[in-house]
């Protein structure tokens, strides 16, 4: 079985200052990853790094995505080739419906696997089907991309995009931010109904309470631009009763 | 949807390229102004007569003859010309360019003519490779040469239907020269009339020596029952441009006209300096669209047209309208204020405009709204999109008058900066006479950042299609105003003047 991702050493940073340090995981098909830690350890320059954002550069090590050289990629080559990252701060894009904008993206999807562009009518009918997961609204539809959306909305909307993306590495960070608890269990549960064999899922936070909505097969706990620790969904409730301080502490005198 | 009927005015005259015809809805031609590049960028190569460069009395003599216009029409160019010599040029728009050179230009350009060939194989090459570029299908090029044509081809037949249909309803659309000649009556009422000679310096230039332009006339009662459109082309080097178009709509009439413009890539710049006068009686409207491409010069600001043009249009009687729409990419520098004079109590003046700037270019463009009558009411919607090392400036005064009770304007005006180095400017002059006026301004400025762009490439959609989803959604506003064949090549127009100017 091929991995969805393999990343081996990656090292990377922005300017001058190296932000990851040398890390390494491998995610499956099928699997769903939590990255946690502290603010600062790392997680939200490994998602950046991984959709290929230019301010960072990538100093060492490889990553493999679906055996593809993924840091060979421009961002948009690395979307089409089915990586999805859920952003903790959606833009606005004034004039540019939501609906529109979709279009745009899941044909130039579709392009890239040699698919005609969706006729609209099955696209309409796409649509209306996969907002009902994230409970959205179709009114949103025709309103400008994000503009005036509150931000339970905004998130909700950005499942709502992976659903009609159907990647096969989605990225979430911090999806949890800004989210009162009706709004993290409608989008989690979103996410939930998107799971397959095929595909994968990385969940970065800062918090344990989304883990209780997306139950992750393994934890990551990253500090310092390191992966410092792996385990069950049992270690993210761990770190919740006894914080970072002691993972720290343990990684220290490890070094 | 109607098909368009098309004029095609040779600047150069000489030629005179008079026709109507049935446009395919898919229309051909604007589909070869959106092609990537500059593709207008070609030259024809055709035996031309040339004045030589320079301007006198006699230069304006010499293309008064040259048009066979009576001694009235003369008389008028003769005394445009004493008024502009006494003038001085104009300097305080928000573009820079070097001084022009009047007597380095020329003011008379003509391809040689030819007694009417037999078949197409005796027409100039060159000229029917023009016409290849131009996308303009074969049948039509025999009827641009004067090639006669059986008649009962199909597309003749067309040509006719929409000849008699629009003299069935007493419509007239042919070149300004032609109609000097056939209408006398009607130029002679109305020519200079909403732009008068003395207006500016190069308005009492295009009045002195213009060379065509198209004349519209919608009778009482009348609406236009199809598109009517104009395109004009520059091809002669070292040559001036000066068209001259007038539009009468009558009392109760309606009439859409949309022109569209393109020139040959060259290292030098050439001035173009048109005159449009508009009148609507009551209860008439006019629409005017235009999708300006003109050469915009090179990355590096050599060559390209300065696109200096008056348009003015009035509101003459009750309940009139006059819609100005302008998507402006092309010219090195573009200096227009398409104008409405709301004379007619109760009537409408519009004006949307998109105006792009890229790498080099300068644009300071906007419109003036007059309102003289009671209730007249006005809408400004200015969409400058700067890119490059670009200059868009809106400059756009609304003036209401002590007469003008209960008017109202609104205008928007916003802007959109792609990259750092461009700049964006806006010059709105209020000067309200009447206490019952309501005028409304708004104004915007926002950037195409990093971050948009990075998101749309996260969602598989690339930097360059991620710039013409944004653009085209900022300026839906103003497309949604052009007929909608045209809105479609304008978008695509719009995606390509922006081409290369992120990342």
């Amino acid at each position: 079985m091929t991995p969805i991702l393999q990343i081996t050493e990656l090292t990377a940073g922005i300017e001058d200052r190296e932000i990851l340090k040398g890390i390494s995981l491998t995610v499956n098909p099928g699997e769903v990853h939590a990255i946690m830690g502290p603010n600062g350890s790392g997680k939200s320059t490994l998602a950046s790094v991984l959709a290929g954002r230019a301010d960072y550069a990538v100093s060492g090590g490889s990553v493999l995505f679906n055996g593809k050289d993924l840091l060979e990629l421009s961002p948009e080559e690395r979307a089409r080739e089915g990586m999805f990252l859920e952003f903790q701060y959606p833009v606005e894009i004034p004039g540019v419906s939501t609906a529109n904008f979709l279009k745009t993206s899941v044909n130039e999807l579709r392009k890239h696997r040699g698919q005609e562009p969706l006729a609209p009518a099955a696209f309409l009918a796409m649509m209306r089907e996969r907002m009902k997961l994230v409970e959205m609204d179709q009114s949103f539809l025709s309103r400008s991309l994000n503009e005036g959306f509150s931000g339970g909305e905004k998130k909700r909307n950005e499942i709502f995009q992976m659903a009609m993306l159907e990647p096969t590495l989605a990225v979430l960070d911090e999806t949890d931010s800004g989210l009162d608890i009706d709004a993290l269990r409608i989008v989690a549960s979103g996410v939930n109904a998107l799971r397959t064999k095929e595909n994968a899922t990385i969940v970065i936070t800062h918090y344990q309470r989304l883990l209780d909505h997306i139950v992750p097969d393994v934890v990551h706990v990253l500090w310092n631009g390191r992966i410092v620790r792996s385990g069950g969904k049992e270690l993210a409730l761990e770190l919740e009763k006894r914080g970072y301080d002691w993972i720290k502490q343990e990684s220290v005198e490890e070094v | 949807m109607q098909a368009p009927s098309l004029l095609i005015v040779d600047l150069e005259s000489g030629l005179k390229w008079s026709y109507i015809c049935a446009m395919a809805q898919d229309s051909a031609i604007l589909d070869e102004v959106v092609q990537n590049e500059y593709k207008y960028g070609f030259v024809t190569d055709i035996e031309q007569d040339l004045l030589p460069k320079g301007l006198s009395e006699d230069v304006i003599r010499f293309i008064s003859a040259k048009k066979e216009e009576p001694e009235w029409m003369l008389a008028w160019r003769l005394k445009a010309y004493a008024q502009w010599l006494k003038m001085k040029e104009p300097m305080w728009s928000n573009v820079t360019h070097p001084r022009i050179d009047f007597q380095d230009i020329i003011y008379w350009a003509s391809p040689r003519k030819k007694e009417g060939p037999a078949s197409l194989d005796e027409v100039d090459p060159e000229l029917l490779a023009t016409f290849a570029k131009l996308g303009i299908p074969i049948e039509e090029q025999k009827m641009l040469t004067g090639v006669a044509v059986d008649i009962v081809l199909d597309s003749v037949s067309v040509k006719t239907t929409f000849q008699d249909k629009l003299a069935e309803l007493g419509i007239i659309f042919c070149p300004i020269s032609e109609a000097i000649r056939e209408h006398p009556e009607l130029v002679k009422q109305y020519i200079g009339s909403v732009v008068p000679t003395n207006d500016n310096y190069y308005s009492a230039l295009n009045s002195a020596v213009f060379s065509d332009g198209s004349f519209v006339f919608i009778p009482k009662g009348v609406r236009c029952p199809i598109e009517l459109s104009t395109y004009f082309r520059i091809n002669a080097r070292n040559t001036g441009q000066f068209e001259r178009t007038l539009i009468i709509a009558e009392e109760g009439s309606y009439v859409s006209y949309l022109e569209g413009c393109t020139a040959p890539q060259r290292d030098e710049n050439q001035l173009h300096a048109a005159v449009v006068e508009l009148v609507a009686h009551t209860d008439a409207e006019i629409k005017y669209s235009t999708v300006q491409n003109w050469y915009p010069g090179d990355k590096d600001g050599k060559g390209g047209i300065y696109n200096f043009v008056t348009k003015r249009g009035v509101c003459e009687g009750p309940r009139s309208k006059i819609s100005w729409t302008q998507v402006e990419t092309g010219s090195a520098i573009t200096w227009k204020y398409p104008s409405v004079i709301l004379k007619g109590d109760h009537s409408i003046g519009e004006f949307y405009s998109v105006a792009v700037t890229n790498h080099m270019q300068q644009a300071d463009t906007g419109t003036k709204m007059i309102h003289i009558g009671k209730n007249t009411r006005s809408r400004i919607v200015s969409k400058g999109i700067s890119a490059g090392t670009s200059q868009n400036s809106y400059r756009g005064l609304v003036k209401v008058l002590k007469t003008s009770t209960g008017a109202r304007n609104y205008s928007q005006c916003d802007s959109l900066l792609i990259g750092d180095a461009c700049g964006a400017h806006t010059f709105p002059y209020l000067e309200v006479a009447n206490k019952t006026a309501t005028v409304e301004h708004e104004a915007t400025t926002s950037k195409i950042g990093e971050d948009i762009l990075f998101y749309c490439n996260q969602r598989g959609i690339d930097t360059e299609a991620a710039v013409a989803l944004i653009v085209n959604g900022y300026a839906r506003e103003v497309l949604n105003q052009l007929p909608m064949e045209f809105a479609v090549e304008a978008q695509k127009l719009l995606a390509i003047s922006l081409e290369g100017s992120v990342g």
